[in-house]
Parts: structure tokens; sequence; C-alpha cells
């Protein structure tokens, strides 16, 4: 491969990470260049609402790979620099510095950004949302025992980030618009289970409430509901979600639609210099058949590897069952598989009284999901049974007589 | 900087050094070592770090936790020496350390 060839990363999280060295190890003997728009190399972003916020991690120990290692592999970040424009004719990508970067293939790891609120209020100090180091470094300096904190948003970003202040003496109020608490990412009986241990823990969950102001004047001192309840706060995180990163694409003509498209090569089609990985792309999974936009590390980090073969012409393509992890108290929660589509759900084990359970998803008949808390055996084996498209019947999932080990034989 | 050696499934050994503190798994990944991934970044959740303590130096590292057991129970390659790197601390005690990865993380 040819050494005076430049290849450009534009964002510097999870899948730039794990593209660049990748790229290395392709065989790319060019420049790589990371052009991102943080303060420091990648680091993770999981423990931001749970070891880093808690005290117990510092930003060094979040770093993937020390600067020391991308020095070594001869990657070249370009830190605190945003990319404004890409002008695909000429290959160049515009930095927000005026400089210009000319590049021979170029990676779109732009990832996504949080969902803002916008009401009243809104900009009051104490206000905080969750996604960057920068953020959880200004939450950390708001925590304070004996408190209270508002989390706006039942997902996991809101329900992690009310494990720790909890953890850490501040009473927590949180406010979900729908009717439960993970909506949109699990079934009635889990977000029942996360509710009943949120409560347990002494979390007040409040449902079906909208916020339509913050009060305060240099701080903020409550959220106020369209119902009318007023929740007193000296700290408010919110928690509603992302939006994908994916102006800069469209800006120069690549297709778009609620993500980068690309194909299984993480390729996007319109341009075959480009690639994209990570949250910002909408891509097709060979395992379920279905194009999806993902919002997690594996995802990022698996695309990354693909995306950096492309790039030195070689094909890998991009096929893994989705899975998602979450702590909270003395709950692992590893998801695996796709649970927005299913008629049925079986339990395993004692949802009701106990911290250990799995929830599998069905779709006509098929398993296409599990929620494994506490269940780290169960949760390997569905990785292995939706890799591999082999299952066993509801009824033998739900029998705990049946062990995960002799299960494993029965789908071999 | 203690010295820790991984050997591939082929027999290949790579070096590198790793300061105290940092698990074994982030010595892998800061050096490019393959075969070991470390996706989630050290918090017992993925399996994709599995290594294979050399019979020497088990009785330095220690066992597998139990939560480390219950996610490396299902591993094609499950042996009596096997943890998961991210869980193992590097010490001043494991200077020349040695393991091995499995196959199946390649």
């Amino acid at each position: 491969m040819k050494s005076d060839l430049t290849a450009v990363i534009i964002g510097g999280s999870h899948a730039a990470s794990q593209l660049a060295p990748r790229l290395r190890q392709e065989g790319w003997e060019g420049r790589i260049i990371v052009v991102s728009d943080e303060q420091q190399v990648a680091y993770h972003r999981p423990p931001l609402s749970k070891t880093y916020l808690s005290g117990e991690k510092t930003a060094e120990d979040l770093l993937i790979r020390k600067p020391a290692a991308y020095k070594k592999l001869n990657i070249e970040w370009l830190l605190n620099t945003r990319a404004e424009s890409i002008d695909r004719d000429n290959k160049a990508v515009f930095l927000c510095s005026g400089d210009k970067l000319k590049y021979d293939k170029l990676a779109l790891c732009t990832g996504a950004r949080v969902r803002k609120i916008n009401i009243a209020g809104a900009s009051l100090p104490g206000i905080h949302y969750l996604r960057n180091l920068a953020d959880a470094k200004n939450i950390r300096q708001d925590i304070k025992y004996g408190g209270r904190a508002v989390i706006i948003g039942g997902g996991y970003i809101g329900l992690e980030t009310a494990a720790l202040l909890r953890k850490l003496g501040m009473s927590v109020d949180i406010l979900v618009h729908s009717h439960r608490i993970l909506r949109r990412v699990t079934a009635a009986q889990v977000s029942d289970f996360f509710t009943r241990v949120h409560t347990e823990e002494g979390v007040q969950i409040h449902t079906n409430e909208i916020p339509d102001a913050f009060e305060g004047d240099d701080w903020v001192k409550s959220v106020d509901c369209a119902s009318g309840k007023r929740f007193l706060a000296d700290l408010v995180i919110i928690g509603i979600g992302v939006i994908p990163n994916t102006e800069l694409a469209e800006a120069c003509g690549l297709p778009v639609d609620d993500g980068i498209i690309v194909d299984e090569y993480a390729a996007t089609e319109e341009d075959r210099d480009i690639v994209a990985a990570g949250d910002c792309t909408r891509h097709p999974n060979g395992i379920f058949n279905r194009i999806l936009r993902l919002e997690s590390v594996p995802n990022a980090t698996e695309q990354a590897i693909t995306a950096a073969a492309t790039i030195c012409g070689k094909i890998k393509p991009y096929k893994s069952v989705p899975w998602f992890w979450s702590d909270q108290y003395d709950l692992k929660l590893q998801m695996v598989g796709l649970n927005d589509d299913y008629d049925k759900v079986i339990i395993r084990g004692d949802i009701e009284n106990s911290h250990s359970f799995v929830a599998w998803y069905f779709n006509r008949g098929k398993l296409v999901a599990a929620d494994c808390v506490n269940r780290p055996l169960e949760f390997r084996l569905a990785q292995q049974m939706l890799r591999n498209n082999k299952s066993l019947s509801p009824e033998e999932l739900a029998d705990e007589s049946l062990e995960a080990r002799q299960m494993l034989e029965l789908i071999k | 900087m203690p010295l820790i050696t991984y050997i591939d499934h082929n027999g290949n050994a790579f070096e590198a050094d790793v300061p105290v503190g940092d698990s074994v798994m982030q010595g892998a990944v800061d050096n490019m070592i393959d075969g070991i991934i470390g996706e989630c970044g050290g918090a017992c959740a993925c399996a994709t770090c599995h290594c294979i303590v050399d019979n020497s130096w088990i009785e330095k590292t220690g066992p597998a936790s139990e939560e480390e057991q219950l996610m490396l129970e299902l591993s094609a390659e499950i042996q009596e020496n096997s943890r998961l790197s991210c869980q193992i601390e590097v010490t001043e005690e494991l200077e020349g350390l040695v393991v091995h990865m499995p196959q199946s993380q390649y």
C-alpha cells in the first residue's frame, strides 16, 4: 500500500479509536489523521454515567488507548478541532481553523449528540445533559450530599445516573414522558422490574410528566410540569435520547435518513472513498435482515473494524448480533438481539422478587432478543443462539431446571 | 513497568511493557495485540478479553472471580486457568507474566 496516501477520520470516540489502529493492522502505510472536537483522545463513554460519575475512575482511567499508543502507530490527532465541511470533488475536509485537509480516504465517525429540551429556563445553571466527559465533569461538581436531583427521561442514562446519585446521597425524582420507564427499549415486565428496584432504593418515579418550564433566578430551583406539579431541584439531568450527527454527510450530498446510509462494508454507496461507522450510521444487519441505526459501543467498535478493512481494499462484512449493557446498583443488565418487534415475552427466573432473571423475546415463534439481569451465562447463551440462528423453545428457555450449559448442548 | 508476554493460538509471542495499575487487557489494547478485544472497557460485560494464564503464573494472578467464571463458562476454549484479562490488574509482582490467547477472539 502506498505511503503517500492520507486517511482522515472525522470524530474521535469509540469508532475512531478502533478504526485508526485497525488501518495500520490492515496495512495502511500512509498518514492517519483523526479530527476531534474533544479535548482528549477517545475515552470510554459508558462509565461517564457510572464509575466516572461516582468518582471511582479518573478521566485518565477512561482513555480507550493512551496517547503513546497512537503515537507508536503514527496516528495523528487534531484535538479541539471541528470539521466544517467536506469537498468531495477535491477530496478535502475544511476545518474550523480555516485549514484544509486533503484526503484519499475519509471515515465519518461523527457519532450522535444529545436531544435538547426547549422550554423556559433551559439554560439555567444546574441543568445538565450527559454525553461527553465535559458534561460528566460539570455534573460531578454539582452533586451535593442531601441535595435534590431531578432526572428528566426514563432511559438508561437517566436510570444509571439515578442509581449513582442515590448512592451519593441525593434524593432523586425521575420524570418520564410516557406511562413507564424504558418504554422504548424493553418489555413492560422489565420496566416494572426496574421501577421496583429503583423505588426500593428510594428513587421516586413519576410517569406521564411533561416538563414545561425550569424555574430559578441564578440557579435551577424547580422543574414545572404540564400536569401542574412542581419538582424541587438543586440539580437537573436530562437524558431524552440522541440525534445522529449527519449534517456533514448530508451537506456533501451523501444519502442520509436518520443516519448516514452505508452498506454492509460500512461504505457510502455514493462515494467509494468514504466510509462511516458508529452511532451516526444506518446500516444493514445481516443476521436480522433489517436496516438499523444503533447507539452502542459494540456497534461502533465492530463496524469500525469493517470500515478499516474496506478502506484498505479488503472485505470484512459487518455482521453481528447487537448487544448493550447497563449497570445499576447491583444489577448487571446485558441485552442482546433486537427487542423492538416481538409478540411474546417469556421470563426465566423470579422477576418479581429477585434481582436475577432473563426476559426472552420472540417474534412468530422465533427468538429475537434477551434481556439478562445478573445472568451472564444466559447472556452468552443468547448471543450464541442468535448468532447461529438456533434456539430452544420458549418452554425450555423458561425452565430453570435446565441449566445454561445443558441448553448449550441442546443447540449444538 | 512489568513486561507481559501474550502468546497467540499459533504460538507467536508478543511482549509489552504494561504500567502498574493497568489491566492485562489494557496492555494488549494499547499495544495492538490481536486476540484481546476488550469491547466493554473492563466492565466484565463482554468476555472478549478471555485469556489463559500460563500455569506458572496462576498462583500470582489468582483464579477467576465468580462473575468472571459465569461470563467465561460458555466459552468454547475455557480452561482451568481462564481469566478475563480486564480483571487482572498489573502489579510489580506480575513482572514476566505470560498469558495465552484463545483462537476464538480473532
